[in-house]
Order: structure tokens, then sequence, then C-alpha cells
């Protein structure tokens, strides 16, 4: 099966320049990736940009209606994702638990949609 | 008292159910389909507990079951089943298994069917449920009257934690040694959760709620034959079993609650203690201890009473001090509180309850209110005891209880 693991944490805690912590986090990162590439079960994954470059875009009434600003105020945002080859949700906890996310904030474990048709 | 054919309907009920819960297992094992799995046998299993205490249980009673499946209809139901593909893979689970009934017997698969419905990631509330309808074939009202809520309510739960097994990826297996430990304790907790709740109905005067105890047992008995070397399987069995011994000895002919420390211990059934003990001995035999082994001690050693005439409140106090190491409870404070009361006078086991005075838990809980009376009274301060009586029994459910207590209440003379 294939899951989303969908990285949140809280926005605020993370300063806007690098430091030391920050170098730590992506290392972390880094190696997790590599790991999950190896064993075969990446599929995709990325680091998103804060909240506050995010821009919401709804259409009604065939209008468009684009705002600025996060989608709802929580405390924390997802903050990046990757996309997995998982055996059974076990497998994908398993991945999730590694992941540096699960330490700083919620890694949450998605399955995807299979087109069985 | 049971006359001939009630024997034959126990027997080919017990039957249909191990063939049952086999089944199920077996197939959703394989499609993590499990209310598919149920829809295609919920037609033969009712057959079966219709049929079989008069022809007597056939030869290969999951082969019965899979004809009729599939005679009364199999196709409907996969008609009934939302994927395609779901719809295929029965039908060629379905040839799979009669292909190999034909020369040997069904993989017992319902172990790991019980890991899955104890899985984490399930909801802890539903797993007794989970557990009792497809292992077992209840349905969802019985479920619901005996875990008093409403069948719209427990239907809609059970469905939602099949779906989840089955859209979340949960497995159906027996997990590794590494994380065993903890995700057995989930199923134990589940079965002995089943137990509990028959347990809280010792006249049996609920039905359904009374087999529940017995349903409890039967599933300890199926996890310690899958898992014979798993100490706390076994403990818990010995565990359910002791408490079982004593059924009778718990209430007076005339519906009265009568304490452990007063029944009449002639009353306990020698056999079920037997067996109990003989787990027990075996579970040891591992050298790895545990909350259910812990606790089928304590019974054991309340059992002992037969024997000796006494009990041994300082072992049983032991015993409570190492499960409140490894298992911190309220119930478990509140049980060892009431052993250092017996081994060390009411003074110390009124000091041990009053440690526990800040938790919010306790205030609802009966048995805390009950023994906190009684070691007041035993001190002589009666306004104290009185005043704990009414809250234990404002809080109690079962009216030979409430009666028990309503006595001792009155027996504290003053007010």
């Amino acid at each position: 099966m294939r899951y989303m693991l969908l990285i949140y944490a809280d926005e605020a805690s993370m300063p806007a320049a690098p430091t030391d912590k920050t170098y730590e986090i992506s290392a972390a990162y880094g190696a997790y990736t590599e790991r999950l590439k190896n064993s075969g079960a990446w599929l995709a994954g990325a680091r998103l940009k804060p909240t506050q470059a995010a821009t919401l875009v709804r259409m009604a009434n065939g209008k468009t209606n684009v705002l600025d600003g996060p989608y709802a105020d929580t405390k924390e945002q997802l903050a990046g994702f990757f996309i997995i080859e998982a055996e059974d949700a076990d497998a994908a906890i398993a991945w999730a638990e590694r992941c540096p996310g699960a330490g700083t904030g919620t890694v949450e474990v998605r399955p995807i949609w299979e087109h069985t048709m | 008292m049971q006359d001939g054919a009630e024997v034959a309907r126990a027997a080919a009920e017990g039957a249909a159910r191990q063939s049952y819960g086999k089944l199920v297992a077996f197939l959703a094992a394989r499609t993590r389909d499990v209310a598919g799995a149920e829809d295609a046998l919920a037609d033969a299993f009712a057959a079966a507990l219709e049929r079989w205490p008069q022809t007597g249980v056939p030869q290969k009673p999951e082969a019965w079951l899979l004809t009729v499946a599939r005679r009364r209809g199999i196709d409907a139901v996969r008609r009934r089943l939302t994927s395609e593909a779901s719809r295929d893979h029965l039908r060629l689970i379905a040839e799979e298994m009669e292909a190999r009934m034909v020369d040997e017997d069904l993989p017992d698969e319902r172990l790991r069917l019980m890991f899955a419905c104890a899985h984490p990631a399930i909801e802890a509330g539903v797993r007794a449920p989970l557990i009792l309808q497809t292992i077992l074939g209840f349905d969802a009202a019985t479920i619901a009257s005996a875990f008093l809520v409403s069948p719209a309510t427990m239907g809609q739960r059970l469905v939602r934690a099949k779906t989840r097994i089955r859209e979340t990826g949960i497995p159906f297996r027996v997990p590794e040694r590494a994380e065993l430990g903890e995700r057995l304790d989930a199923v134990l907790e589940a079965i002995y959760a089943t137990f509990a709740e028959g347990w809280s109905d010792p006249a049996g005067t609920e039905t359904r709620r009374r087999n529940l105890a017995t349903e409890g047992i039967w599933l300890g008995r199926l996890v310690a034959s899958l898992m014979p070397d798993e100490p706390e399987a076994l403990g818990l069995l010995a565990l359910m079993l002791f408490a079982e011994a004593r059924r009778v000895a718990r209430r007076s002919t005339e519906g009265d609650f009568v304490p452990l420390a007063e029944q009449d211990c002639q009353l306990w059934d020698r056999t079920l203690i037997d067996e109990a003990e003989a787990l027990l001995s075996h579970a040891a035999t591992k050298a790895v201890i545990g909350r259910y082994q812990l606790e089928a001690a304590v019974q054991s050693a309340h059992a002992a009473r037969r024997l000796t005439g006494r009990t041994d409140w300082m072992a049983i106090r032991e015993l409570y001090d190492a499960l409140h190491s490894i298992a911190d409870s309220p119930v478990v404070a509140i049980n060892r509180a009431v052993a250092v009361a017996e081994a060390d006078g009411a003074a110390a086991g009124l000091a041990a309850l009053y440690v526990l005075g800040d938790d919010k838990r306790l205030a609802d809980y009966q048995p805390y209110w009950a023994a906190r009376a009684g070691l007041l009274a035993r001190l002589g301060n009666t306004s104290q005891a009185a005043e704990a009586y009414d809250r234990a029994i404002g809080l109690e459910r079962d009216p030979a209880v409430r009666r028990f207590l309503q006595q001792r209440r009155a027996g504290l003379g003053g007010n």
C-alpha cells in the first residue's frame, strides 16, 4: 500500500535564520530520506515553506476567491510530507516513528486511495 | 441439570462458533475485509446454529459452513460488496479454501484476527466488542446490551472499526518478539474486559451479561491454547478461572451479596481452582512475571483458605506491592490498601487509601468509597464512615451489593 506521512510542526518554534539546530534537523531529514530510498520505500517527499507563504483558492458560483494565509489557525502546521510504499499499517507506522518530525511535532499516517478497477 | 438436548445444543453451538471464527479469520486475513467475510458466512452460521443441535456436528464443520455459504448465495453477498476487487478476491479465496479442505484442516488464523482487532490504531473501547463479533459471531445488539450502549452506537462503532482495518491496512499478524508484549497486552485486556463485563452481574439476572464471563473464559482458553508459552496469556486464564470458581458463593440463597471473606469455600468450584493453579504454576516456569500472573496469584492466595482455613494477608500485600510497581492503577492501589489494612491494621490501610486522595478518578469509584467506609468503621469513626457508605451506595448499580452496603451503614449505629 502507499501511505502519505504528513509532518506537522509548530512553525513559531522554528527560527527564520539557520542555526545549529536547524542544520541538525536538515541533516536528520537527509539521513532519513536516504534510508527510505535505500529500502525502496521512498516515492516522494518535500519540505513546505511556512504557512505565511500559503494562498487559499476557492471557487463559488463561478467566482474565484483568492486569500492569503493559512487554511486553519492551529497550533501545528503542515510542514512537509513523504509518500512511501509500505506493506501495511505497521510498516508505515514504523517509518513514521523514525521520521525526525515525530520527535518535534506530529506525523500523521494516511493511506492513499488505490485504483482497483 | 442439563438434559440431552441442552448438551447437544451447547456442543453444536461451540463447534459452530469455532468453525465460524476460523472461517472469518481465514477469509479476513487475506482480504482485510472483515465485514465481507462476516457477510459471506452469516447465513451459513445461522443455519449451523439451527441444524447442528438436531443433526449433530458434521465431520468437517468448516467445509459444511462454506458449502452452505456458497449454496445460500455467496454470489448475492458478493454483489453487495463494495468493490469489484474484493468480490473476485472472495471467490478466489473460497475456491482455495475448498481445495485445501479436501485433504487438510483449515489453518487457525484467529490469533492474527485478534491482534488486528486489538491493534493500537483501533480505538481501545471497541477492541473487545470487535473480537466478540468477529471471533464469536455476536451481533451488534447483543454486544451493545452487554456493554450498556445503544445498539445503533455499537453498530456504528463496529462498522467504523472494520472499515478502518481495511482502509488503514492493519495487518493480520502476530507481532514480532520485540513488540509482542505490548500488543499481547491489548489482546488480553480486551478479553479481560469481556470477562469483567459479565462478572459485574454476578447474580446472572441478565443472561447476556452473565454469558460474557463465559465468553471471556472461552477466548482466554483460545489464546492460551494458541500461545501456550506466553505466561501472561496463561495468567489471565488462571485469573478468570479463579474468579469464576467463586461465582456461586458470591450470593446467598436469598440473593444477597456475600463478601469474599465471608464466603463458604465449600461452594467454590474445585475443578476450576485446580485448573487455574496448574496454569499459574506452568506460567511461573517461564520466569517472566506480569500483571495477570500477579493478580491470579492473589486469587490463588485467597483460594488457599479452602485448605488452610485462613487468608495469608502478608503474602497478598506483597503481591499487591509487586503489582503496584509494574501496573500502577487506582484499582490496584485500593486493593493494596485493603491488604495493608488486613496485614498491618485498619489505620495503616486508611493511610494507604488517603495517599490516593487526590486522584480524581476515585470520586466516582464505588470500591474506593466502600473500602474507605469499612476502614473508618473499624476505627470507630462512624460519622465519616456513614458519609463514605452513602457515596458508595450512590455509585453502586448492582442492587444486591447496594443492599449489602446499606446494611453495613445501618450497622454503624448512631446516625
